[in-house]
């Protein structure tokens, strides 16, 4: 039998069609159907300037948006050959881990809702709004950040910004003890989740999978710590694996991550409190990133720097680059090819839930109906970023 | 883990492939090693890459498709590889011309490459020789084109304001205004 | 319309029921709780309708993109829409009233929603939530559909790329105000008696 599930699904998270051929209730094969949520990013970054297709990348990973902003900003700052600065990059560094608990308490939440833990939801949501405030307090939108710039920050940090972040810090550790005490050893869970969605360690990397996927099958790579940007060999933090490659050790390693990165954020938050008020938010770099207003009203150069590049948008060597960073959801990576023109010639986006949505049907062949739900949930996709 | 130089990549493959045309892209901003190689032997190549135990590019990270209009060849299909024991990154490209673009599917190589594949046949139309069911994956089954062409438009529809829709009948300023329904109770 | 002076949401009529059994020196209120303690209220079938239609919306999980999100913040904690009655998201189509359209639709999966709406019954509502499902939003390219109202009718427009959570509830309130003062229709409308021209044999 052919079943369809369906774009509209609530298990789906988000418009993911699976034809599922079903004997019984083992499934037989699962082919995943995607493009119902197709943008057009691709096409439409080749008509607008990298600062402006930075608010595009905000909608593709959306439970993660400072991340993908940090991804398209790396990327053009390696074409271009510049770095940010050292302030600049604590408060990346802060604010995209913030970002990875975030939308790993997403995850927990609705994986948890999918298997019937409802509570988990809403205990989730409530670390998530505390996230929200701390983005609304630095760049005034709770999703679409926007906050990142080819070259720095868009804004300073506010006051009482570190304050909030350093309770919310502290907080963490204690919420996390919480999802732990509800479902690590919680039969119906371990039930539902161990030895579910098997991915081994040979399938998981011919299928190209990264991230939790990657370390839930037992490789120790995080590129953070291989390749790592941002000024992540400065922190201090271990890489969670697991050992099996099922739904649980998936499960494992995401909540391993959750307290990996309140320890990260709590050891840039340090940094801030040391740096002081000192150090630029964006680089003083004219040439490609905006200078501060201050200057732009009291010199002549900056003046006609900012025009330039808020009218035609900054001038990149003719050349390429690829960046990756390590999104919440695995490898995240920018091919920007550049002609010179202030537009990208070409903007490919190499996308983890798109690589790892590959993985579905080798873990749910011959399982049960019920796992397939388990699956998706624990491969952690999201619609926005497959599509495109 | 003992680092790999890029440059050894590329030497191992002139030995490996001493009659291939491989040649290492030049320019001033290219930030990443960049190898172009010749279709024909691109399975080859691909698999050498993997297997070999020094280089052990286990893993392909993504391919790409890059439209180059006015010059010729027209396409280039980008491979971005990753050698997890290594760690080390590279990139292959694969220039394709315009009339019949194939090049050979690496799907038995990595079988990531699958949906990589089709992404890139959807947006440009490159075929890819050898792929068990190449059809379009992101765009809807019928659509005609190639969306991510240098000649294909946007697609962008003109929004609709007073001075760009002519003819536009306006409301009658004499018309009564209906009162809209009294209610009686609210909500809140 | 709850004022100072009227705080009992059931008094705000424009005339009151006529109370039979005004004694005299009875205040209308008196009189009024008196009826309802009695358990009878006087009202016409239109407004009970339609205060159960607006309190009970049903709507139907259909988060596409990033506006999902906020509407799934609004069943959260801390933006509770269970408090409008409309906390209990449903998957099928056939069981829900209100389509919130929350987030940008492609022409992929345009059918797809036109069908979901044809599959919903009547009476139904369609509330198009943030910029993308309103207009396009951000997009306007081959791909995304400029509006949902190119094929679906909607009833309530949510702006915001994504609207907050708050403005969506807000939305939910217009929503609920025009079902409110909307007409309703019971029972079937009778067939139109056609004079019949056969000669009877």
């Amino acid at each position: 039998m052919t079943l369809n599930m369906g774009p509209q699904h609530p298990s789906t998270h988000g418009v993911l069609r699976v034809a599922l051929e079903l004997d019984g209730e083992t499934v037989v094969e699962a082919r995943p159907m995607i493009g119902y949520l197709h943008t057009g990013m691709e096409k439409q970054a080749e008509y607008k300037t990298y600062t402006q297709s930075i608010p595009q990348t905000d909608r593709m990973d959306y439970l993660a948006p400072m991340s993908n902003n940090l991804g398209l900003c790396l990327a053009a700052e390696k074409l271009l050959g510049i770095e940010a600065p050292e302030r600049a990059q604590v408060v990346r560094v802060l604010l995209t881990e913030l970002t990875r608990i975030s939308a790993h308490c997403v995850w927990l939440g609705t994986h948890a809702l999918d298997i019937g833990a409802m509570t988990v939801f809403f205990y989730c949501f409530r670390e998530r709004e505390k996230v929200l405030s701390i983005y609304e307090q630095v760049c005034g939108a709770r999703l679409t950040a926007s906050y990142f710039r080819v070259g720095g920050l868009a804004m300073d940090i506010p006051e009482g910004f570190l304050d909030r972040c350093q309770k919310f810090v502290d907080e963490m550790p204690a919420h996390v003890n919480e999802y732990e005490k509800l479902l690590s050893k919680n039969p119906i869970w371990l039930a539902r989740l161990k030895g579910v969605a098997l991915l081994s360690k040979a399938d998981a990397i011919a299928l190209g999978a990264t991230g939790p996927v990657l370390r839930g099958s037992g490789v120790s790579w995080d590129l953070r710590k291989a390749q790592p940007y941002s000024g992540y060999d400065q922190y201090d933090f271990e890489i969670p694996t697991g050992e099996t490659g099922d739904a649980y050790d998936r499960y494992t390693v995401r909540v391993q991550e959750l307290r990996q990165s309140t320890r990260i954020a709590a050891q840039a938050i340090q940094k801030l409190r040391q740096l002081g008020g000192k150090g630029d938010y964006r680089l003083r770099d004219y040439k490609y990133v905006l200078p501060p207003k201050e200057d732009v009203k009291t010199s002549m150069e900056a003046l006609i720097h900012h025009f330039k590049i808020v009218a035609h948008g900054f001038f990149p060597p003719v050349g390429e680059a690829y960046q990756a960073i390590e999104a919440p959801k695995g490898e995240l990576g920018f091919y920007l090819v550049s002609d010179g023109t202030p537009r990208p010639w070409r903007m490919k986006v190499r996308s983890p839930s798109f690589v790892h949505l590959q993985t579905l049907p080798s873990m749910i062949r011959g399982r049960l109906v019920a796992d397939v739900i388990t699956a998706i949930g624990s491969i952690d996709i999201v619609l926005g970023e497959v599509d495109r | 883990m003992t680092v790999l130089a890029p440059e050894r990549i590329e030497e191992r493959l002139r030995v490996r492939f001493p009659e291939a045309a491989i040649r290492r892209q030049t320019g001033e901003a290219v930030r990443d090693v960049t190898l172009y190689v010749p279709a024909d032997r691109l399975v080859e190549i691909c698999t050498f890459l993997r297997d070999d135990p020094e280089l052990d590019f286990a893993m392909l990270s993504w391919i790409a498709g890059v439209d180059w209009l006015p010059r010729d060849p027209r396409f280039e299909v980008v491979y971005g590889l990753l050698s997890l024991s290594r760690n080390a990154r590279i990139t292959l490209k694969v220039a394709v011309g315009e009339e019949n673009p194939r090049v050979p599917s690496v799907v038995g190589v990595w079988p990531t490459a699958d949906w990589h594949e089709r992404e890139t046949f959807d947006f440009y139309g490159i075929e890819f020789a050898g792929h068990p069911s190449l059809t379009r994956i992101l765009l809807p089954e019928d659509w005609v084109g190639w969306p991510l062409r240098k000649d294909s438009p946007l697609g962008y529809e003109e929004v609709a304001f007073t001075h760009n829709t002519p003819g536009r009948i306006l409301p009658d300023p004499g018309l009564k205004k209906l009162a809209p329904k009294k209610v009686r109770y609210r909500a809140h | 319309m709850t004022d100072e002076k009227n705080p009992n949401p059931f008094r705000t009529l424009a005339e009151p029921p006529r109370i039979a059994t005004l004694a005299p020196g009875m205040s209308e209120e008196d009189s009024i709780r008196e009826e309802l303690e009695r358990g009878i209220l006087f009202t016409s079938v239109e407004k009970v309708v339609n205060w159960a239609r607006a309190n009970a919306i049903w709507p139907l999980g259909f988060g596409l993109a990033c506006c999902a999100i906020e509407m799934m913040a609004i069943v959260g904690p801390r933006f509770d829409v269970s408090r409008f009655g409309a906390e209990v998201f449903r998957a099928s189509p056939r069981q829900a009233d209100l389509m919130i359209v929350a987030g940008r639709v492609s022409i992929k999966m345009a059918p797809v929603l036109r069908q979901l709406y044809d599959q919903m019954p009547d009476p139904k509502w369609v509330i198009s939530m943030g910029a993308c499902a309103s207009c396009g939003g951000v997009f306007n390219n081959y791909a995304i559909l400029q509006g949902v109202d190119k094929i679906v009718p909607v009833d309530v427009y949510v702006p915001g790329c994504p609207p907050r959570p708050e403005a969506l509830i807000h939305g939910i309130m217009k929503l609920q105000e025009k079902i409110l003062s909307s007409r309703v229709e019971i029972g079937p409308v009778p067939p139109k008696k056609k004079k019949s021209r056969k000669a009877v044999a």
